[in-house]
């Protein structure tokens, strides 16, 4: 068989050189605001100071010579003034009233960035100010209505068994309640773009950004352009996380308007209080548990109540619902379960996706909560997550029959193994009773699903291709973008492994739409797993074209190859494959019901958090951390390690230090200096294990990866300070004031309770 | 975040970039960072928050590590930068390059340049540094990637290189 003399090369799974590295690392990579067009002006934004209301009256100030700047508000907009997306609610520019603050209202151009800063000060804006919502319990009243009929954007019902006739059977009835923050992508390069237009072309835009194609359709609707006239080209982009998902179509948007108007090319680059202000973050939730359990701990069935903060509109809000709502039941068998999900409305700016995509907040909530069950028990966390994981053959929430070889109790053993979390957890218990450096361990045990969820996969349609030039050297035409994650180094590898190339002989194109095809967003999990399993594809048909026209035998050279490729176009013209997604005949998917096979495969881990909170200065530091997973074959191990380091230290930035302050549905603390992510004095060692186990679906057993490390570590951590102070925290951030307040009212309950 | 500069006029400043001499013409409050990026190309140098919490912005001053973005140029006067463009003016990589590419310390790329110039400027003080002061040498550059593992990995092996172990 073809494919079995493949496996000889091992490009796949070895520690290549990263495709870019060497640009990265000599600061010879161009980033959208490294790039200068000839005439080009500088684009600013004038924002909504309001949460809610409708405009009354622009004013352009004294002292500034308007004549010299380009103006564009929403009767500039020459196709429909919205951000095509989903729903198409959000405007590029609000027209008479606004939802939010910083929402978009009109837009300036000049060639002097600092007489462009003086005339957006100059700009004032009167508003008759209408009643604003700011919280989930407001919304969900409905006294104010904001958005369509109730406030809400969508609501989700997955039901399993016969749930209600579990409470009467159930030994304990366990509720609880967890609540998730707003959290910042930051990414260290702002979102940025430069647009030009050329009547006779069209709209060409160079950004960081993650989906192309988005950023194309966004721009088509808004031009009232075909889709020939509209070129989106992704630049080095400087991290993303989600955050440069559906945002770049915006900024894109605005770039265009000002370019269009203008004739001349305009750059839009964020500094970071306009960026943290004014772009997406992740979805502040709430979840309610009410399970019932059995005597020995077993999970009879339950309810989960999920909701989300969609802010002021729609976008990505029904897809993140989504995908907290599926992952809602963690890695557990539910013989019955009802999950309601719902995204409701307030007048905050849209908050969008974030690595993990809903399913970090309720996974979070699962996990606090099956520590909850094990205490209201009395047996162990390990004991009560034992009892209760998944196995291959049962049904998840959504009735998917996991197929796949599932070992969560061997991850389990593992972690505990290398966390020596038994003799810790033991020695712990003897040195809290003195001292007040109080020391906990935690553990967390979840899923993430890879690629779009359900039929997602099916409408993307993805379309990949793979040429080979004259030279015999082999480009990956995709729109998948590169941000760091290692896009364009793993497709090489699967390319250079399919055809017995070397690695260095495989490029990658820059994702342009005039030269890739579109293979979907850079999102979900997706792109090693299913763009690398079409370019794994197209690269085989490039060699069997070859072997068709008896260019190629079975075995060869790279210089084989190279005369083969050359012979082949001059006799036929280009050498070019392409590969359509299929979907498998395996996965069915209900829409309507919520049922079905929710992903293509379950990426799986256990990962163990060792803490300190230190109880003169109420701060809790993450000790040591062990991440034990299993995402099938480990393509790269270095930047699949990357992948889990970067996203455990996000994920405890998100329990521990990442607090969006909010006054009046505006970011208050959009700085760096105020907004705190972790710096490298402030992270544990972090410790990766991959435990390898083949998965059919992806290129050489390959699942989605990058997600998955931001679900587990929060719980984790949050178990671990409840192991060492014996408080319940169910709220994160988790900061030095929640812990005070917390454990200050607890020794007055104790004084008061040794009184009497 | 961009200065208001309209207070003051654009006047000659010389300082020494990469070994060699420049001369500007820039308002004396404008930002090192701007002048080195919009008036000599030297666009490795990043503006990450502009306002010296992030670090992407790092270059060497006289020897001293500083965030470009709040040093008002003629403060730079006279002074000798060396920013990532000199770290490989002669094609090869350094080793602490080498080892960023070997141990996975760049990811998006964006923070590299200014953790490089951190690294290079740790090791110049400590050349065989403990992990902990790794940790505090680099606390300076955020970086949102990579959890700064692979980083410290990358700046142990290249100390290791130099010192012959």
């Amino acid at each position: 068989m073809a494919l079995a003399k493949l496996q000889k090369h091992h490009i796949v799974g070895a520690p290549v050189p990263r495709k870019e590295g060497r640009g990265k690392v000599t600061g010879a990579a161009r980033y959208v605001d490294d790039m200068v067009l000839p005439g080009m002006l500088y684009g600013a934004t004038v924002r909504s100071t309001i949460a809610r209301g409708k405009i009354r009256k622009i004013t352009y100030g004294p002292g500034i010579p308007w004549e010299e700047f380009v103006t564009v508000t929403a009767k500039d907009i020459p196709g429909k003034n919205c951000i095509a997306l989903i729903l198409d609610d959000q405007p590029c520019l609000a027209a008479e009233t606004v939802n939010h603050p910083e929402e978009p209202i009109l837009l300036l151009a000049h060639a002097d960035r600092h007489k462009l800063r003086k005339a957006v000060e100059a700009i004032s804006i009167e508003y008759e100010p209408l009643p604003a919502v700011h919280t989930m319990a407001e919304s969900e009243q409905q006294s104010t209505i904001i958005w369509g009929a109730d406030n809400i954007f969508k609501t989700f019902l997955v039901e399993k068994g016969d749930v209600d006739a579990v409470w009467k059977k159930a030994a304990y009835i366990v509720e609880g309640e967890y609540s998730t923050g707003a959290q910042e992508q930051l990414y260290i390069e702002n979102n940025g773009v430069i647009a030009s237009f050329d009547p006779g072309k069209g709209v060409t835009v160079w950004g960081s950004l993650q989906c192309p194609y988005y950023v194309h359709k966004a721009l088509m609707a808004l031009c009232g352009l075909p889709e020939e006239k509209v070129r989106v080209v992704q630049m080095e982009t400087g991290g993303a996380f989600g955050g440069k998902e559906e945002f770049p179509s915006m900024i894109a948007a605005h770039a265009t308007l000002l370019a269009i108007k203008s004739g001349r090319p305009v750059k839009v680059v964020y500094d970071r209080m306009e960026d943290m202000a004014a772009t997406t973050k992740r979805h502040p939730s709430r979840t309610r548990h009410r399970t019932a359990v059995g005597k020995d701990g077993k999970i009879l069935g339950g309810e989960i109540e999920f909701a989300i903060d969609g802010g002021a509109y729609s976008t990505l809000s029904s897809v993140v619902l989504s995908r907290g709502t599926i992952h809602a039941g963690g890695p557990y068998y539910w013989t019955s379960v009802r999950i309601r999900g719902k995204a409701v409305a307030t007048n905050s700016p849209p908050h969008g996706a974030f690595r993990g995509f809903g399913a970090p907040q309720s996974l979070f909530a699962m996990e606090r909560h099956i520590d909850r069950i094990a205490q209201v028990v009395g047996i162990s966390p390990i004991e009560v997550r034992r009892r209760n994981f998944l196995k291959p053959g049962q049904t998840t929430t959504t009735q998917q029959t996991i197929r796949e070889e599932i070992r969560l109790d061997h991850l389990l053993n593992r972690a505990l193994e290398v966390s020596d979390y038994h003799a810790k957890k033991a020695r712990f218990a003897r040195e809290n009773k003195y001292g007040v450096r109080k020391k906990g361990m935690g553990i967390a045990a979840f899923l993430h699903g890879a690629g779009f969820t359900g039929s997602g996969e099916r409408y993307l349609n993805s379309l990949v291709g793979v040429e080979a030039g004259a030279d015999g050297t082999v480009r990956v035409l995709v729109s998948s973008a590169e941000f760091g994650q290692g896009t364009n180094t793993v497709l090489c590898q699967i390319a250079a492994e399919a055809l017995g190339l070397p690695y260095e002989n495989v490029v990658i194109a820059q994702p342009d739409t005039a030269v890739v095809p579109n293979s979907g967003p850079t999102v979900a999990s997706r792109t090693a797993m299913i763009v690398g399993k079409l370019v794994q594809s197209a690269a085989i048909s490039i060699r069997q074209t070859l072997a068709k026209t008896s260019l190629l035998g079975d075995e060869y050279t790279p210089e084989q190859f190279r005369v083969a490729c050359r012979e082949y176009i001059v006799a036929h013209g280009p050498l070019k494959a392409y590969t359509r997604y299929e979907a498998p005949a395996d996965i069915y998917w209900d829409d309507e019901h919520y049922r079905g096979e929710a992903y293509a495969a379950f990426a799986w881990a256990v990962y163990v958090a060792e803490v300190t909170v230190d109880l003169t200065t109420y701060s809790v530091t993450v000790d040591d951390f062990v991440a034990m997973q299993e995402v099938g074959k480990v393509l790269h191990p270095v930047l699949a390690a990357g992948q889990i380091t970067g996203g455990v230290a996000q994920a405890i930035g998100f329990a521990l230090y990442e607090k969006v302050v909010w006054q009046n549905g505006r970011m208050v603390n959009n700085q760096m200096t105020n907004y705190i992510m972790p710096t490298s004095a402030d992270l544990p060692p972090i410790r990766v294990f991959f435990e390898e186990i083949g998965n059919v679906h992806g290129a050489h057993g390959g699942k989605g990866i990058g997600e998955l490390p931001m679900d587990g570590p929060a719980p984790a951590i949050l178990n671990a300070v409840e192991d060492a102070t014996g408080v319940r925290f169910n709220s994160i951030p988790l900061l030095p004031e929640d812990l005070f307040e917390a454990l200050s009212a607890q020794s007055l309950d104790s004084k008061a309770s040794f009184s009497m | 975040m961009v200065p208001s500069l309209e207070t003051s006029a654009k006047r000659d400043v010389f300082f020494t970039v990469n070994g060699e001499t420049k001369k500007v013409l820039a308002h004396p409050m404008e930002r090192l960072l701007d002048v080195l990026r919009n008036e000599l190309g030297l666009t490795g140098t990043k503006e990450g928050c502009g306002e010296g919490e992030c670090g992407s912005c790092s270059v060497l001053m006289d020897g001293m590590l500083v965030n470009s973005c709040l040093i008002p140029v003629a403060q730079a006067s006279g002074a000798n930068i060396v920013t990532i463009e000199g770290m490989s003016a002669h094609a090869l990589l350094l080793p602490l390059q080498e080892a960023f590419l070997e141990c996975g310390g760049a990811q998006c790329g964006i923070c590299t340049p200014g953790m490089i110039l951190a690294a290079v400027h740790l090791l110049d003080k400590k050349p065989e540094p403990t992990l902990a002061e790794i940790r505090e040498g680099l606390a300076g550059n955020l970086c949102r990637c990579t959890g700064y593992m692979e980083i410290f990995e990358a700046v142990a092996t290249a100390a290791r290189q130099r010192v012959g172990k």
